[in-house]
């Protein structure tokens, strides 16, 4: 079996993809660190006020849904499973396994 | 004031509602309708029982007690399910291909479908979820008697101990009923879905109202509520830092630890596409439970005497507000999260407990060999539905021991805590291949005593299991062993350093004994199933069947499935392969799809062990090889696809060569029955032709002569005539072609008819019984009578014994008849016994007459009737068994 | 004239016509329907001639034959093979087994009558 050429530069579209599928992989990390962010906060009387915590965390949340509702309406899996695993066999190959 | 007895009316209600939901969701399924069930928004719905009546009510009180600190419990999940292509994808992907039904079997399986394994994460999980289990009840009564307490009429404050009750017996019913309905492959309950989806609904919006109501209706407005909070003592940021951390890789662990999330996020996952909807909608609907949880405490605090419970503040403020109709709502939203809880968490637990514990246990006791009889699908509902009652029971009855208190209210996050020692086994397993069983096994193992150890013993309060003096000295004065301060570190918060010590060693030794213990074949093969489940997961785990037999497969197949299916399953491979008859070729696809059927019945482990008992050592595959050493993956792929074609081109060949032997065989049978009957003909030809002769060019003959010969001449050709006639009998009894005329008849006429057509001069005695023989049977009574008459004829014929005597009995038996016809002669010789049935056989020296096809006739004659006809050997004599059909069978024809 | 035939046959009426037809031509007829004892019997009986049946009850015609052919004495008896199998293979088998002659049935009684001559004047 010949090894499949390789291919130096992705095509725009393709490479846009692969970068937005990187980003949802990301977004729990991101998210993780912006709400780890109230550690830093000043505690007791004179810190930081009940109703400013609670503005950035649910900020951070209602960011974090819409943020991954949009990059999920991409379907970035494929550009995913598409990686670093092998590639899938031929169709004709695989139908006369079965 | 609300009426006790309204609520439990609205309650009742509600609950038949919900039942009414089930059953209607499992009917659309069964008929294949349901194409709503399965779509995404149900299933994030149904995700929502991670919202349990504890963070329903608890929520409230938790942020009461300890301000922001609630919400780690909802961001945990939310940032494990936005990164939902790290693992969530991948535990479904693999939870679809590989059949998993439960956390306990994908850890098995991951590491070798190990059962010891399984056992260890069943029973943590029991343990762990046991609590859980009473906190819900807990819950349901307390919500109760804050309902009674406001009702003036109700003088005898509620009997928490029998509501719990009825509220376990009730739930256990209902999870009973639509959790165990179906035993088929791949687990998934169409009606508790849907009933859990619209628990979820109620319980959103429950919440929702009464927040709106205290932002709005009490507080006057988003930013009158907001400074009321700043005002409130929950005023300003007050966190223990690690508790912070600690709390949301918790809860966030938990969302496929928990034996309940992972039946709901797993098992039941009908479509791996629904994630990408529940990858953001599951953590906003977590927003929203958590959105109004502080004001609905602060507005608690402010409203509600000193000393109330803010546990139950959801229910006591629009309560104490008088807004009755709000209240109720809310109590529906509490109970709602109990109930989905309960429902979902004891289905899982129960799946575990049946597939590993009880099953291995039946199947080793009952001797383990898949090949005896017995119906294995009763035994595995009956243990799951034991086990559910067994589940609910435990949880009652640890809400009676542990006395419902405080102590109670904890054990959320040690249940959590309990679970999240999977943690390291499920994710190293599906992310590393290093990983074995035996690393698995001690990570644990550790994991779980320290857990005990350090927080599930101490959550029942000093003194209770671990004496006071042990928590502040340790065992035996270790001091380095206190449950609180293990290695003299003190001064932590107790949850976080339970947590921090258990996983550490959890994780520590998982990894180390990884990294030194050498996996088995079949480890290394599941586990690069697992870890690269995106490269090949369009192929399962297979088996080589070549040397399987698949008539025991069929015989263990009935007794899981049942016999049913089981043969509608063999047929239809079968048929898939070309076959005739219900014994398909042992083929790889054949066995994994057995495999699957069975493994939703029983579990993959117990599937794999029962198919692997028949299909031998040869259970692993060329293919699966291959993919262990995957680093050459591109040409052993290709060199396994060439191992299958020519394993696929052997099974042709032997296919052929069997077609072959057959067609041969059946060359050879045409020439032996043509030689036959051209001996048959022949025969009675030359005597025909003979004294034809003699009459026609002998001159001279006497009389008597002549008269004897033309009597020969005739003689024969009756002979040859009868002879033609059988043998177009037979090959329109052969060919189908023949019309029969059903009717009703009494068994009795027909046999009389016989006998009197059948008796020669020579005679026979022929002793019946008329009262047996009484019996109406619905049969071509012509083609019947032809059989009798031909064995009551043999018997005239081959009857050796001085005085013939003919014995005909008629017996029922299961629903078919037997006619026996037996005489006292010397019978037939064991080895012709088999071949009287057949084309020209003859017993011993024949008379001129019988051409050896009367029993040939009688037996297609048989089958075309839908009965048979057998020698019965041992009766004394010859003795032939006709079988009638009973009613059943002959309206099938 | 008067030489004997002996005719091992099991159906009753063939015995009788073939019966006929040689004694009438002047042959002594000797009958035996059994295959179990043939060969004794030719030995008793020393015929000039054996008309012998492919398919006899207790053993199959060719076995006698190869039996009479090995056998002291009856080596070159005339033996004329008779078969309702009209197939090619049988004819082949009966020349293996060393038939004088082999006659399907129906025959007609002028042919046996031929045969028979043929082989006890050679």
């Amino acid at each position: 079996m010949a090894r499949p050429p390789r291919v130096l530069f992705l095509e725009r579209r393709t490479y846009r993809r692969r970068r937005l599928a990187d980003l949802a992989r990301l977004m729990p990390v991101i998210g993780l660190v912006l709400l780890l962010v109230p550690l830093l906060w000043q505690e007791g009387a004179g810190g930081m006020p009940t109703s400013r915590a609670i503005l950035w965390i649910f900020g951070v949340w209602v960011v974090l849904v819409a943020a991954t509702a949009w990059l999920a309406s991409r379907r970035l899996e494929s550009e995913l499973d598409a990686q670093g695993t092998p590639r899938p066999l031929p169709e004709a190959d695989r139908g006369a396994r079965r | 004031m609300a009426s006790l007895n309204l609520l439990i009316g609205v309650c009742l209600s509600y609950v038949a509602i919900l039942f009414l939901v089930a059953f209607a969701a499992e009917r659309a399924a069964m008929r294949g309708r349901g194409h709503w069930l399965r779509s995404p928004l149900v299933y994030t719905l149904s995700l929502s029982i991670y919202c349990t009546a504890w963070t329903f009510y608890g929520a409230v009180g938790y942020a009461a007690r300890s301000g922001l600190e609630y919400l780690t419990i909802y961001i945990g999940p939310s940032l494990v399910m936005v990164g939902w292509l790290w693992a969530v994808r991948k535990i479904v992907r693999i939870g679809r291909t590989q059949r998993i039904t439960s956390v306990a079997d994908l850890i098995s399986s991951r590491y070798g479908k190990s059962n010891l394994l399984a056992v260890c994460v069943t029973v943590l999980a029991v343990i762990g979820t046991t609590p859980y289990i009473a906190l819900q009840l807990q819950s349901v009564v307390e919500s109760f008697s804050s309902f009674a307490l406001a009702d003036p009429d109700v003088t005898p404050k509620g009997d928490s101990a029998s509501t719990a009750l009825w509220v376990a017996a009730g739930l256990a019913f209902f999870t009973v009923l639509f959790g165990t309905r179906n035993l088929d492959a791949n687990e998934r309950h169409h009606g508790v879905v849907m009933a859990i989806a619209v628990e979820a609904v109620v319980k959103l919006v429950a919440l929702m109202a009464v927040g709106i109501f205290v932002v709005w209706g009490i507080g006057g407005g988003l930013s009158e509520t907001m400074a009321r909070i700043d005002a409130s003592r929950l005023g300003h940021w007050q966190m223990a830092n690690g508790r912070w951390a600690g709390l949301i890789f918790l809860a966030g662990a938990a969302l496929f630890c928990l034996p309940r999330m992972f039946q709901v996020l797993v098992v039941e996952n009908d479509d791996e596409s629904h994630l990408r909807t529940a990858a953001w909608a599951f953590p906003a609907y977590l927003m929203l439970m958590s959105l109004f949880v502080v004001p609905i405490a602060v507005t608690g605090l402010e409203l509600l005497p000193e000393g109330s419970n803010p546990d139950l503040f959801v229910l006591t403020v629009p309560l104490a507000a008088g807004q009755e109709g709000l209240a109720m709502l809310s109590f529906l939203g509490g109970f709602s999260s109990a109930t989905s809880m309960v429902i979902v968490a004891s289905i899982a637990l129960s799946t575990m407990v049946s597939n590993h514990i009880v099953m291995p246990i039946w199947l080793k006791a009952t001797g383990g060999g898949a090949a005896i009889s017995g119906d294995v699908r009763h035994v595995v509902l009956l243990a799951r539905r034991l086990s559910i009652v067994g589940v609910l029971l435990l949880g009652y009855l640890y809400y009676r021991v542990s006395g419902g208190g405080e102590a109670l209210a904890a054990i959320g996050l040690i249940s959590f805590s309990g679970v999240a020692q999977f943690l390291p086994a499920l994710l190293g397993g599906i992310f590393w291949r290093g990983a074995t069983r035996m690393g698995a096994f001690a990570g644990l193992m550790i994991g779980s005593v320290l857990w005990v150890w350090c927080l599930f013993l101490p959550s029942f309060g000093p003194d209770v299991i671990i004496p006071g003096e042990v928590m502040l000295h340790g065992p035996f004065g270790f001091g380095w062993l206190r449950p609180y301060a293990l290695f003299g570190i003190a001064g932590l918060d107790p949850l976080v350093h339970g947590v921090l010590w258990s996983m550490l060693f959890n994780a520590g030794a998982f990894a180390l004994v990884s990294v030194f213990t050498f996996p088995s074949p079949m480890e290394r093969l599941q586990g690069a199933q697992f870890v690269n489940v995106f490269a090949h997961s369009e192929a399962p785990q297979g088996w080589q069947g070549g040397a399987a037999q698949s008539e025991d497969l069929m015989i263990m197949a009935q007794r899981i499935l049942g016999a049913a299916d089981a043969q509608a399953l063999f047929q239809d491979a079968a048929r898939r392969q070309g076959l005739p008859g219900y014994l398909p070729e042992p083929t790889a696809e054949f066995l994994q799809r057995l495999e699957r059927e069975l493994s939703g019945s029983v579990g993959a482990a117990t599937a794999h062990a029962m198919v692997g008992q028949i299909v031998g050592g040869a259970s692993v595959s060329v293919e699966e090889l291959m993919a262990v050493a995957d680093e050459t993956a591109q040409i052993m792929e290709y060199s396994s696809q060439l191992e299958a074609k020519s394993e696929e081109l052997a099974r042709t060949a032997r296919q052929l060569r069997a077609a072959n032997d057959k067609l041969t065989q059946i060359s050879v049978q045409k020439d032996a029955f043509l030689s036959q009957i051209s001996h048959e003909l022949r025969t009675p030809m030359t005597s025909i032709r003979a004294f034809s002769e003699i009459l026609r060019d002998e001159g001279g003959l006497s009389a008597a002569e002549r008269g004897k010969y033309a009597s020969i001449i005739l003689e024969e050709a009756v002979r040859l005539t009868r002879l033609l006639d059988d043998l177009l009998d037979l090959s329109v009894l052969e060919n189908g072609q023949v019309n029969l005329n059903f009717r009703e008849a009494v068994l009795s006429d027909v046999l009389d008819h016989s006998v009197r057509a059948a008796l020669q001069e020579r005679g026979i005695e022929i002793r019946r019984d008329p009262q047996a023989e009484a019996l109406v049977v619905e049969t071509d009574v012509d083609r019947l009578s032809q059989v009798f008459i031909n064995l009551i004829a043999n018997a005239q014929k081959y009857c050796d014994a001085a005085q013939p005597v003919l014995t005909i009995a008629v017996s029922r038996h299961r629903g078919a008849i037997h006619v026996d016809f037996s005489d006292n002669g010397s019978g037939v010789e064991t080895g012709m016994q088999g071949l009287i049935f057949e084309k020209f056989s003859r017993i011993g020296h024949h008379q001129a007459g019988g051409a050896g096809l009367g029993l040939a006739i009688c037996r297609e004659v048989m089958a075309r009737l839908g009965g048979s006809i057998a020698y019965l050997p041992g009766q004394g004599g010859a003795a032939f068994r006709v079988t009638l059909p009973g009613e059943r069978a002959l309206a099938a024809q | 004239m008067g030489k004997t035939v002996l005719v091992i046959e099991d159906e009753p009426n063939i015995i009788e016509a073939i019966g006929f037809i040689l004694s009438r031509d002047g042959w002594r007829v000797a009958t035996h329907s059994n295959g179990v004892d043939a060969v004794e019997a030719v030995r008793a009986r020393a015929p000039d001639l054996v008309i012998l049946d492919v398919m006899l009850p207790g053993r199959s015609g060719y076995d006698i034959l190869r039996d009479l052919r090995a056998g002291e004495g009856t080596s070159d008896l005339p033996v004329l093979l008779l078969t309702a199998r009209g197939q090619t293979k049988d004819r082949e088998m009966a020349e293996s087994y060393g038939a004088s002659r082999f006659m399907t049935k129906p025959f007609s009684n002028a042919e046996v009558l031929e045969a028979v001559r043929d082989l006890a004047g050679g």
